[in-house]
């Protein structure tokens, strides 16, 4: 079983459209949305819920005011300045390290399990389906992408699947880096702009630092054929796949409009490059 | 006047409206908070002054005064520290993961033999600089940290709240849009008109709505899709202050780092218009 993670750096490069096209042509796979905090798998695999968990993470404290003196020790000591002027805690912003609860000599503080979220175990049109929806404001979305990658990985187990397939985050922080644990290949999907290569560089530095074998796909690539030029001359100096390129079309947000991964949808060039691209990755797989 | 730009999804046009703003607006601040992929100095092309390099503290043991007591794991929230007690077979441990720890300070502060400082550590840069009449900001996140909240704080110091200031938010609804946005007087959330663009600013909105901080909506490519979030923004009363129809020019502009308005001057007339509007919406004086 080969689990392939889906990533970009730069957002908007067309993640979740190739992930959901990729388990479209993938036979037995199971996909995963680790993009919690953003979720858009859903939106074209049309998922049937068949199993719904709750998330809990961290803590975060909660005072009592018939017993706070206003002595102010908590706001005095608390690093984040989660603590309001009348002494209630902001949720949004305390980090759940409690050391406000040990310090009030009034036993005012408490600290309450946090519900940050939930995930789901689903089936698709395209087979089983592992995602999550993120608390808003929550943090540790770095803990519940290590969920959903280990429900994917038992589910996967469970089916004898070929593949886990897993959309990923945009950006190089925690939960980039949770997703990255046991990836057999890491597809890096760009675009062929300035910011596209920047950002580009940045990610593949964090895979290499991880020692993940990595690849990637430049989506769009007509849009400056150029700078499409210099990201492949990039990865060859730097010993990273070119698993292949994608021209712009319309027809690709036509195809998600209509909530239909873009490789089914109605542009021959399209579904051709995209199998193209799936073929290369199972090849760099073997 | 603290104006920020967020999104929920990525690569919706954060930072290409944030550059074109403050290029149209003459002396602002502008502050990159994405700290993971900053692009802003793509567009800008800045003249850094200032190379700051940015710390969190993290527990330094001091091992002639530590007894092995344990109290330090035991009041850490992130299991951030192993303590090992000594036994007849082995002296005694203490181990911190600087990767897992958040700078609460409860283990200095509270281990009772004084045995723990804090000291320094890197986790990325935050450069200052110039680009015409708009003073620059932005931080980079050192390739394999997870947090990016820390930085972005860092960043946030250097705001001048007297100036109008103009913030790029990361993409997403966790902590890091939330670290960047709070405190903000106004946020600008660019959207596109397809399921994940609707799906994405939901979620932003609720964010932003959670921050108390009011907020209307800018659609990028704004003919390609569908109607949803015109309806959307209707329903939730939430102006929709600009529109940019897809043209494969400006794409092809933005590929090569030419801002907008460098290439169209007209633009800036809306820009201006806009932000007078937001102005006039967020209630702060002008």
């Amino acid at each position: 079983m080969k689990q392939v993670l889906i990533i970009s750096g730069k957002g908007g490069t067309g993640k979740t459209a190739l992930t959901a096209s990729f388990a479209v042509l993938a036979g037995k796979k199971v996909t995963a949305d680790c993009d919690v905090d953003a979720a858009d798998m859903h939106l074209l695999m049309h998922p049937r819920i068949r199993e719904k968990h709750e998330f809990r993470s961290g803590f975060k404290a909660v005072t009592a005011k018939d017993k706070c003196q206003s002595c102010g020790l908590c706001r005095n000591t608390c690093r984040f300045q989660a603590i309001r002027e009348d002494f209630t805690v902001d949720p949004l912003t305390c980090e759940g390290c409690g050391l406000c609860a040990r310090v009030c000599p009034a036993g005012a503080i408490h600290m309450e399990e946090n519900r940050s979220g939930e995930w789901f175990l689903s089936d698709t049109p395209y087979g089983t389906l592992v995602h999550a929806k993120l608390g808003i404001a929550e943090e540790n979305s770095g803990k519940l992408v290590v969920k959903v990658r280990q429900a994917a990985k038992e589910a996967a187990e469970e089916e004898g699947a070929d593949f886990i397939l897993i959309d990923g985050p945009p950006g190089i922080g925690c939960p980039v880096i949770a997703s990255l644990g046991q990836i057999d290949l890491a597809v890096v999907v760009t675009e062929p702009t300035l910011s596209g290569l920047h950002d580009l560089l940045r990610v593949e530095e964090l895979t290499k630092h991880f020692k993940v074998k990595t690849g990637v796909v430049i989506n769009k690539y007509d849009i400056n054929p150029q700078v499409a030029d210099e990201i492949e001359s990039a990865c060859r100096k730097r010993g990273t796949l070119i698993l292949g390129r994608i021209p712009f079309s319309e027809s690709v947000s036509h195809a998600i409009v209509a909530g239909i991964p873009p490789v089914s949808y109605r542009d021959p060039e399209i579904s051709e490059r995209i199998t193209a691209v799936w073929e290369k990755i199972k090849q760099e797989l073997v | 006047m603290i104006l920020s730009i967020a999104s929920g999804k990525g690569g919706t046009g954060k930072t290409t409206i944030a550059v074109n703003l403050a290029l149209s607006l003459g002396t602002v601040q502008l502050l990159d908070c994405d700290v993971e992929e900053p692009n802003a100095h793509l567009f800008l092309k800045p003249v850094i002054s200032y190379r700051h390099p940015a710390y969190v503290p993290i527990p330094k043991i001091d091992y002639q005064k530590c007894t092995y007591c344990g109290k330090c794991a035991e009041v850490c929230a992130y299991h951030a520290i192993a303590a090992l007690a000594r036994s007849e077979e082995r002296r005694g441990s203490v181990l911190v993961f600087p990767n897992l720890c958040h700078g609460c300070g409860a283990c200095s502060l509270l281990c009772p033999e004084k045995a723990i400082t804090e000291t320094n550590r890197e986790i990325g840069t935050v450069e200052i600089g110039q680009a015409g009449e708009i003073q620059f900001i932005h931080g980079r996140l050192n390739i394999g940290e997870a947090m990016a909240p820390p930085l972005i704080k860092k960043v946030k110091q250097y705001l001048n709240p007297a100036q109008t200031v103009i913030l790029d938010a990361p993409p997403g609804t966790s902590c890091p849009m939330v670290t960047s946005v709070k405190g903000s007087d106004f946020c600008l959330l660019v959207t596109e008109p397809t399921p994940f663009g609707l799906n994405d600013l939901v979620l932003a909105v609720e964010t932003v709505r959670a921050l108390g901080v009011p907020c209307g909506v800018v659609i990028n490519r704004s003919d390609i899709g569908d109607d949803q979030v015109k309806l959307y923004c209707r329903d939730e009363n939430i102006p929709i202050l600009l529109e940019i129809p897809f043209e494969r020019k400006i794409a092809e502009l933005y590929s090569t780092g030419i801002p907008l308005v460098t290439a169209r001057p007209k633009w800036r007339e809306r820009f201006q218009k806009m932000f007078s509007q937001i102005q006039a919406m967020s209630g702060v004086p002008q």
